[in-house]
């Protein structure tokens, strides 16, 4: 059986606040990017379709700014791993979902140019509130 | 016109609403029993990717990915967010009937305010209509030779389709 170790060093309060914000920046950088990516190549399902998965996957690899999504992606995965090193789950979890979804919701709007009417934003701050009551 | 969504493009949501929770969950696991890693040894990052339950935190992520994409595909980001975010609540629930774990009251608050925001957003349109995207899509039809079903629509004007 694997003892997990002591938590020897509990980072301050804004090097707390500047872990979150990483994996809430990358994050929401990454999505927009990828949704800005996919959307760009069009009905995933309809490729696949009339070209298989072979060209459904050469659709999505020959978009460069698909890469850029994943490389955000990534660094908000990196940030995660350490984020959840120095905090604990039930803080960095709720954090980062929440107000991962706010952040989204204002670059989709801005960036995507999506129609982001009241029943979305009241959406989004109703899962927002959830997910912070029911992770934290 | 898209709002509407094919057993198949729910079940693809709801893989993407389990995948990422479960997922999260083991890195979360795995990582905590890991020492503390220091930003200035960064490749520490790197040893963690093989351990076991990161390594099934990655699995489950993958699949969370792909599914992801392809929801991203056909959906709204503001769309696809927070429709998945209905799997913390599945997550939940396992816990309290399928380990026991009981659930506070402010708990019990957050599963009723993501299934209504769930609810709000599921019933809206799925996707930001587009018109200069929508073209290429007519072009397609007609080259598999649909030309007389599928007439080229104007901005602004109502679509058949």
């Amino acid at each position: 059986m694997t003892v997990p170790y002591p938590q020897t060093h509990v980072p301050g309060f804004w090097a707390g606040v500047a872990m979150i914000a990483a994996v809430v920046l990358c994050s929401t950088a990454g999505e927009v990017l990828t949704a800005a990516a996919m959307k760009s190549i069009g009905d995933l399902d309809g490729i696949r379709a009339r070209s298989g998965l072979g060209g459904a996957v050469r659709a999505v690899v020959t978009c460069p700014l698909f890469f850029c999504g994943v490389g955000f992606l990534a660094l908000a995965f990196f940030s995660l791993l350490f984020a959840l090193n120095h905090l604990n789950l039930s803080l960095v979890a709720p954090s980062a979902a929440s107000l991962t979804l706010v952040t989204n919701a204002i670059a989709g709007k801005i960036f995507l140019k999506e129609n982001v009417d009241k029943r979305r934003w009241t959406a989004a701050v109703l899962v927002c509130i959830g997910v912070y009551l029911l992770a934290h | 016109m898209k709002s509407k969504l094919t057993l198949r493009q729910y079940l693809i949501l709801l893989t993407v609403a389990v995948c990422a929770p479960l997922g999260d969950t083991c890195l979360s696991r795995g990582m905590t029993q890991m020492p503390a890693i220091s930003a200035a040894h960064p490749a520490t990052l790197i040893a963690a990717v093989f351990t076991p339950w990161v390594a099934s935190g990655i699995a489950l992520l993958i699949t969370f990915f792909a599914c992801y994409l392809t929801a991203l595909s056909w959906a709204d980001l503001t769309f696809v967010l927070p429709a998945t975010a209905f799997g913390n609540v599945i997550v939940a629930l396992l816990a309290r009937f399928w380990l026991q774990e009981p659930i506070s009251l402010e708990r019990w608050a957050g599963i009723v305010l993501i299934t209504v925001g769930v609810g709000f957003v599921a019933q809206g349109p799925s996707m930001t209509e587009r018109p200069e995207r929508d073209a290429p899509a007519e072009s397609l039809a007609v080259e598999d030779g649909q030309r007389e079903a599928a007439p080229a629509c104007l901005p602004g004007q109502e679509r058949a389709r």
